[in-house]
């Protein structure tokens, strides 16, 4: 008779308990551990890497064309990686405008990661210790690419004007992991209304660490302090 | 976020536990999932029993221990729960500048048999 519940079965082999095993193991630990290995080769090769995160239509693919020109006539050398889910258009648009570009055509991710990010390095025509900026452009999305470290020495999030003051509030996770915010679209300031002072406000409340800069790619007020704050 | 690629990534893990420990099948497993790491657990229990079918995990007994978010507060001494991600100190009208847990992903235990 089955002693668990009295039928006629004949009783299961009873499986002998192994017991519990303490792991702590990371879910993303495999995206971690190729993250690593890149910030290693960046730091290796005396490369600053910039991971850009914002929604899509902030603005964007505008401030890097924009950055990219601006510190190209300085003399540095730009490299992009860019990360859609459809198209080569943003990288088509980088190499219009000078800077050298790698388009990540993700299919259906809505985000990059670690591993995608170290398989575009091996499109870029120049090795990395030739560079002297590299700007990894996300998927346009302020949910997903918050947890997927890609190896950069900055994490950038771009708001626009256009967003409204309340946005970092609504995304907090992600501005959490800012280094740097950039307010974008500065030129339409008086056209949106837009409050700096309640965005700077609402930015302190979910990003204390991250230094805030406003800029506007189109008239390329606050470039020249970006370009410094990236290392040029 | 991304439950059924974390659910993957756990069964991975789970497995790979399974075949260092000669161990048939895996009874429970344990999560960590912090409060501000963007999981939603109703979506996770749903991509546990999708994920784990077929394999020596299939009916094992999923744990989650939500983790909430606190921050630390410098002035105040003492930690507070952070409303939302909010790091302003409902004591002290500070801005933390610590968070002390909520964002974890992990894989914490596993009952083997």
């Amino acid at each position: 008779m089955c002693v668990d519940c009295g039928c006629s079965a004949p009783p299961r082999p009873r499986v002998a308990p192994l017991g519990r095993r303490e792991l702590g193991a990371a879910l993303l630990g495999r995206n971690d551990v190729l993250a690593a290995q890149l910030r290693q080769r960046f730091v290796a090769a005396g490369l600053p890497v910039v991971n850009l995160l914002a929604s899509p239509g902030s603005g964007k693919t505008a401030l890097v064309e924009r950055l990219g020109a601006d510190l190209g006539a300085a003399g540095r050398r730009v490299a992009v990686i860019v990360g859609d889910l459809a198209t080569d258009n943003d990288a088509r648009r980088l190499q219009a405008a000078g800077l050298t570009a790698v388009q990540i055509t993700t299919g259906q991710a809505c985000h990059l990661e670690a591993a995608m990010v170290a398989r575009a390095l091996g499109a870029l025509p120049q090795p990395l210790a030739a560079l002297d900026l590299l700007v990894i452009e996300n998927v346009g999305n302020l949910v997903c690419p918050a947890a997927f470290d890609l190896g950069e020495s900055l994490r950038l999030v771009l708001l626009s004007v256009t967003e409204g003051e309340d946005k970092p509030l609504k995304y907090p996770a992600i501005f959490h992991t800012a280094d740097l915010v950039v307010i974008s679209k500065l030129d339409l300031l008086a056209a949106t209304g837009f409050d700096l002072g309640q965005a700077r406000y609402n930015i302190a409340r979910v990003a204390p660490r991250a230094r805030v800069l406003e800029v506007s790619a189109r008239t390329g007020e606050g470039l020249a302090h970006l370009g410094r704050l990236l290392g040029w | 976020m991304h439950e059924l690629g974390l659910m993957q990534a756990v069964r991975e893990l789970a497995l790979e536990q399974a075949r260092t420990h000669g161990a048939t099948q895996i009874a429970a497993i344990t999560l960590r999932i912090g409060s501000l790491a963007g999981v939603e657990t109703e979506a996770l229990r749903l991509a546990h029993t999708v994920v784990m079918a077929g394999t020596a995990a299939e009916g094992s007994c999923l744990q989650i221990e939500v983790v909430p978010a606190q921050f630390a507060c410098a002035p105040c001494q003492q930690p507070f729960a952070a409303v939302q991600g909010d790091c302003l100190c409902p004591r002290c009208g500070t801005f933390s500048q610590r968070l002390l847990q909520g964002r974890e992903l992990e894989l914490s235990s596993l009952e083997l048999s």
